[in-house]
């Protein structure tokens, strides 16, 4: 079998000590071995934003990302911002608009617009084209994105995702 | 416009939790203990005689369970698509259909690259790639036919020897007079129209999972839309019983059209061959290359009209170019033929079609299937006449549109299923005027006309679709409540994206009586329920609420038989709502709940045990649902790129169990639509080879591609179901590509653009151009066009 090599890698906030193949790529470690299903893996290729998941913090395609370039590195998947405000209100901002149907691209999206809107002053929210320039680095067959647009941008304006009732 | 309770309501989607925490189940995410991983090793080349494979390096590498070629399928039978039209249809038009085998593994000769040659199994994915690489075929390359005219020539090779020649089949259909309406009309003029090669692309890849157990027989999860159907056919090849074969299809990362694949019958048969669960997840290129092929037809038009424009004949010759085989029979070629004439009175109108084999992928259905084409060719063939005529657009099909006291239409031509088609209901004058105030059509124009003084070129498109909507098998469902007072729908559709666990749960909750907090819905899975039609051909809304209402109206009748009996009171005026049964004074008599639990063996009603009931439901024949699409847009005149600024449907499904839905379902195909028309294009080499097989080159829209797309809605109840749904899944993709054609062309006008291909990417765009150029610049000098 192939040689492995030992890697560190900190998910969602835990670290873990892995011997990895060098040529395993970054999603496959997080699916296959850490069963995060979250990440879906649409094209390989680095074009459907599927795997997006947050490396050190910025959106990254985890299908084009070798496990040992991860090394040392902080990755956070949709599972490790289960219950963070900003999380929680894109997720009810993207059910109460439609903003999903299949599904399958939903968690790269959500991760995607998470890093848009986190930290992020309610009272300046992003444009309706810097939310779909954003948006680019995901493709979705089903919505149109049109739904996702509208709540991302919802969710911008309420800090927490929820209109104000 | 009917309401319930909830039917009729933007009620949230029910499904949304677990896809929102990225907990959907996908096939991929499923897993079992022990699982090995197959990879399908392909063909390179489009046409070829395999002398050789040589297995044994593969064989021998690390972590190899198994090596398949076709020399070891010698236990399965074959795989012979299905292609006969029904009696009815068939005796109506007597269409040519021939089949022929398709091997499932090749056998002697690759036909197209891509083909299924060898098949690995190993204990992880990387593993069975290393080893597939290691198979040395040799192979002897032949002459491939890749464009149907071609493969019409006498000289062309035959690619399946069983066929004679190259042509599968071949269906027209002849209304009124065409020759005599044709040679009477003031006007007359041919077009050719070249729709391009198109790929569903969902974003989920295709992905099939199997166990083979001496006990519980054969489990299959697979991504298909038909997990009934995919049951029948492994059944048949591999020699089960379907009773001993479970087919279950979870989540599922959209679909777009499909069936039943090679490796839904590979991989089971790996599995029971190798003894241990095995799973194939294909990867982007993959299903580039392999699945849901679609549009790919040449179109021969003639058309005469009169001086308002009036359409008085039209005649199409169609060429399909089919690929390697032909999975579904006419539905592709006859669903063009059927909504060619679309939503205007063409008295005279003859089309045929012939579906040619070529050395590619199978062209299948895909979102829209055949009719994106059909209004692609109609509503150009209508642009071309109003600038011809030098009358607006929106005149033009103001005379032509079958008017609403003409309702319901036939339209002489049969639909598939051989019952004539006749649009139900609908009003597409008012849907016309709705499309145009909705984009303030005038405005419009004024302000165009202003723009192009500056030198600017923006255009306005409009097309109108109609959507034979509801076709196929039955679908049934099984309604049950159990003693909590939950709720169960077991539904034999299959849910990938298009609500139904919102939508089938808002028709149980109105018919049943009960809370929708309180229903769930089980579908894609043949252990639920005995027969299941699955979900295509934008079906489920009519064919899977009937069912489902006629399962819970049964069941509530039984249920007031039940109490009436318990409780001693007359079932008259007995009534259930939120579950619970009342009388006429209002007086709670019991609930369902309280009678699921002490009714379970049913002996009070003398019926079946338990409180559940079911239905089947097949639509009589198709709801013709319809729409109309305007577009707004600016072309570059430099470069050709086109910029979409507005975009307006207005539509008629019918009555609309859920608004947001509806509305999800019509700007998703729209956007679909504007894939199709500005960059998606299946590119094949001078080889055979498939140039688009990434979605770098193969273009899905993206955000920043979309315009705001507006949605109104007419509701023209179907007449042939009694909750008067009609579909609405297609119609969004149906109109767009030509409404865009449409819009580009007006944007450059004055200068004379003849569009007759889609996709339109800007390099045809600034092709366009320069021919409409060189024409003026000729016909300044005198000569003619067209
Ligand atoms: S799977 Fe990584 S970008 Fe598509
Ligand atoms: S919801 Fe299906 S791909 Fe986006």
């Amino acid at each position: 079998m192939t040689e492995t090599v030992q890697v560190t890698l900190l998910v969602n906030g835990v670290e873990h000590a892995l011997a990895v193949e060098p040529r395993l790529i970054l999603a496959d470690v997080l699916r296959e071995r850490m069963e995060l299903h979250s990440i879906h893996l649409g094209c390989e290729e680095g074009i459907c934003g599927a795997c997006t998941v947050l490396l050190d913090g910025e959106p990254s395609t985890s299908c084009l990302i070798l496990a040992v370039q991860a090394e040392g590195r902080s990755i956070t998947t949709l599972e490790g911002l289960d219950g963070d405000p900003t999380m929680t209100g894109l997720q009810a901002a993207f059910h109460e608009n439609f903003a999903l149907q299949c599904g399958f691209c939903t968690p790269g999206v959500l991760v995607n617009l998470f890093s848009l809107l986190e930290d992020r002053d309610p009272s300046a929210p992003p444009s309706e084209v810097e939310v779909r320039t954003r948006l680019n680095g995901n493709l979705c067959r089903c919505t149109g994105y049109q739904s996702m647009v509208a709540a991302a941008m919802q969710a911008a304006r309420s800090g927490s995702g929820h209109e104000d009732p | 416009m009917r309401t319930g309770a909830v039917f009729g309501r933007p009620v949230l989607r029910r499904e949304d939790s677990r896809f929102l925490k990225g907990e959907g189940v996908y096939v991929p995410d499923v897993r079992l203990p022990d699982a090995a991983e197959a990879v399908v090793k392909r063909s390179p080349h489009a046409h070829a005689l395999i002398r050789h494979i040589d297995i044994s390096e593969a064989a021998a590498a690390p972590g190899v369970v198994a090596v398949i070629t076709a020399d070891d399928l010698t236990d399965t039978g074959v795989y012979r698509p299905y292609h006969k039209s029904p009696p009815a249809f068939a005796n109506l038009l007597q269409p040519l259909e021939k089949g022929h085998d398709v091997p499932l593994l090749a056998a002697g000769r690759v036909r197209r690259v891509g083909e299924p040659v060898a098949l690995v199994v190993a204990e992880d994915r990387y593993l069975a790639e290393d080893a597939a690489r290691l198979i040395r075929v040799d192979y002897e390359p032949l002459e491939p036919v890749l464009d149907p005219e071609a493969g019409l020539r006498p000289e062309a090779p035959v690619i399946h020897d069983e066929l004679g020649d190259n042509v599968q089949s071949r269906v027209g259909v002849v209304v009124g007079d065409p020759d005599g309406a044709m040679a009477a009309a003031d006007h007359t003029a041919r077009f050719g129209f070249t729709i391009r090669r198109q790929i569903g692309s969902p974003l989920g890849p295709r992905a099939v999972l199997a166990r083979f157990d001496p006990v519980e027989g054969l489990t299959v999860w697979s991504a298909t839309q038909m997990q009934h159907l995919a049951r029948k056919v492994i059944g048949g090849i591999l020699g089960v019983a379907e009773d001993r074969i479970r087919v279950i299809c979870p989540d599922m990362g959209g679909s777009f059209g499909g069936g039943v694949y090679y490796e839904d019958i590979l991989i089971p048969y790996l599995a029971r061959r190798v003894g241990r669960p095995v799973r194939w997840v294909e990867d982007r290129t993959e299903n580039l290359v392999n699945a849901r092929h679609a549009r790919d037809q040449v179109h021969d038009v003639e058309v005469g009209f009169d001086s308002r424009g009036r359409l008085l004949a039209l005649r199409d010759r169609i060429l399909v170019d089919m690929g390697i085989a032909n999975f579904y029979g006419l539905v592709v070629p006859y669903n063009t033929i059927s909504h060619l004439k679309s939503q205007y009175r063409i008295d005279n109108y003859e089309a045929a079609a012939t579906c040619v084999i070529t050395n590619k992928t199978p062209n299948a259905p895909a979102r829209g299937a055949g009719r994106v084409t059909a209004a692609f060719v109609i509503e150009r063939v209508l642009e071309r006449v109003a600038r011809r005529l030098d009358l607006d657009p929106a005149d033009v099909r103001r005379v032509n549109l079958i008017p609403a006291d003409a309702m319901p239409f036939d339209t002489g031509v049969p639909y598939r299923d051989g019952k004539p088609s006749v649009y139900d209901s609908g009003d597409f004058p008012a849907q016309l005027e709705m499309a145009l105030e909705a984009i303030d059509y005038q405005e419009f124009r004024a302000r165009q006309a202003r723009l192009r003084a500056e030198g600017r070129h923006v255009g306005i498109g409009i097309s109108a679709h109609m959507e034979g909507t509801g076709f196929g098998p039955p679908e049934s469902a099984i309604v049950r409540v159990d003693g909590s007072g939950a709720v169960t729908i077991l539904s034999g559709s299959n849910n990938h994206g298009q609500s139904h666990e919102t939508t089938l749960a808002q028709v149980c909750a109105d018919a049943l009586g009960v809370d929708i907090e309180t229903i769930s819905l089980r579908d894609g899975d043949t252990a639920l329920i005995r027969q299941g039609g699955g979900t295509f051909a934008s079906r489920t809304a009519v064919t899977g609420s009937m069912a489902v209402a006629g399962a819970a109206r049964k069941l509530r009748k039984k249920a007031i038989k039940m109490a009436a009996h318990l409780h001693g009171v007359e079932v008259d005026g007995l009534t259930v709502f939120g579950g619970v049964i009342r009388d006429g004074a209002g007086a709670r008599i019991t609930t369902l709940a309280e009678l699921a639990r002490t009714t379970g063996d049913g002996e009070c009603t003398g019926g079946r045990a338990g409180l559940e009931a079911m239905d089947s439901f097949a639509s009589p024949t198709v709801t013709w649902a319809s729409g109309t699409h305007v577009v707004t847009l600016e072309v570059d005149r430099d470069t050709g790129q086109v910029e979409l600024e507005r975009y307006v449907i207005a539509h008629d499904a019918g009555n609309i169990i859920n608004p947001a839905v509806v509305e999800g379902q019509i700007v998703g195909g729209v956007v679909h639509g504007i894939g199709n028309a500005l960059s998606e294009e299946a590119v094949y080499d001078e080889a055979g080879n498939l140039l688009s097989g990434s979605f770098v080159d193969y273009r899905l829209p993206r955000a920043i591609d979309v315009p705001p797309i507006e949605v109104h809605h007419q509701e023209f109840p179907s007449g042939l179901n009694d909750l008067g749904i009609k579909g609405c899944g297609e119609g969004g993709t149906v109109g767009a590509p030509a409404a865009i054609a449409n819009a580009v062309e007006d944007a450059l006008h004055p200068l004379d653009l003849r569009i007759t291909e889609m996709p339109l990417q800007p390099e045809k765009i600034l092709r366009y151009i320069r021919e409409a150029e060189a024409a003026s610049r000729g016909q300044a000098a005198g000569m003619e066009r067209w």
